[in-house]
């Protein structure tokens, strides 16, 4: 098999085992965070702390790269523009983490660990990005030509 | 604001983080690429060639995670307190909001602040700030 494929796998998995540790699977210690005026669980922070003290290096290594170890072209985000698409989007995925307290990648563990909560989160989720595709996607209906007889 | 020290968990927190910023360096320095799960996840509804087994096999890495947990450890706590209802909603919005913001807690928050994109910091700051706002709303206003 590719080892690219063996790599996104191991990756997605030691992904899912820092989310475990972390906290961050449960969504009661995620809204304990978010809950400011309530009795503040301050953890998640450290979990933030932790993971982008560990990015930045490996960010910092890629810089003025072109291929990845494994000699894959590096794919990184090139829009640089803040526009209403991020802001509003981000926005929005707030409310949706505060509301049941998962993000996608602690749903997608929850799932694993069996949660059938976990599974109806998930299936919404996937059926929020369906939508979004189908948005994006959608031809213009105007000027097509019309059904032949 | 009061904190509960009872429920800090500091070690196992920055632990559990910096495996989630390995898992998010490895990605770039193997695949290269940002291990932004709602970009993996919704990619695989707008399918391409070529460019659909990387991404089963991290979400299948994803879902094995606590399978392979068990093995070692006891189950960690995962509980959920919304209702169906509320669960539905909240997903439809984190999968759309995800794709049309671009990104997600990995994403923007882990990867794009390590690469200290101002847009993911941007992305960030946005969906703390309505993640704690709805909070509020929904345990010191609606309840």
């Amino acid at each position: 098999m590719n080892k690219t494929f063996i790599s996104a796998f191991v990756t997605g998995l030691i992904f899912g085992i820092g989310l475990l540790v972390s906290g961050m699977a449960n969504p009661d210690k995620v809204l304990s965070f978010l809950d400011l005026a309530g009795a503040w669980d301050p953890s998640l922070a450290l979990v933030m702390a932790g993971a982008i003290a560990v990015g930045l290096i490996a960010f910092t290594l890629v810089r003025g790269r072109s291929h990845s170890l494994l000699g894959e072209p590096l794919r990184l985000p090139t829009k640089k523009t803040i526009d209403r698409r991020l802001v509003l989007g981000s926005m929005g995925f707030g409310v949706g983490w505060g509301l049941a307290g998962f993000c996608p990648g602690p749903a997608l563990v929850a799932l694993g660990a069996g949660e059938l909560k976990a599974a109806v989160f998930v299936g919404a989720m996937l059926a929020g990005m369906g939508l979004f595709e189908l948005l994006e996607h959608r031809k213009p209906t105007t000027g097509q030509p019309a059904k032949s007889h | 604001m009061t904190i509960d020290w009872a429920a800090f968990t500091p070690w196992a927190a920055l632990a559990g983080g910096a495996l989630i910023g390995l898992a998010a360096a490895m990605f770039i320095l193997l695949n290269g690429r940002i291990a932004g799960i709602s970009g993996i996840v919704g990619g695989l509804l707008n399918p391409q060639a070529g460019d659909i087994t990387w991404r089963i096999m991290f979400v299948l890495g994803i879902l094995l995670a606590p399978a392979v947990w068990l093995l070692a450890a006891e189950m960690p706590s995962i509980q959920i307190d919304a209702d169906y209802p509320l669960l539905i909603i909240a997903g439809l919005l984190v999968g759309i909001s995800t794709r049309y913001g671009a990104g997600c807690t990995s994403g923007h928050g882990v990867c794009g602040i390590s690469r200290l994109s101002p847009r993911s910091v941007i992305a960030t700051l946005a969906f703390m700030a309505t993640g704690f706002l709805t909070v509020f709303i929904m345990r010191h206003v609606l309840s």
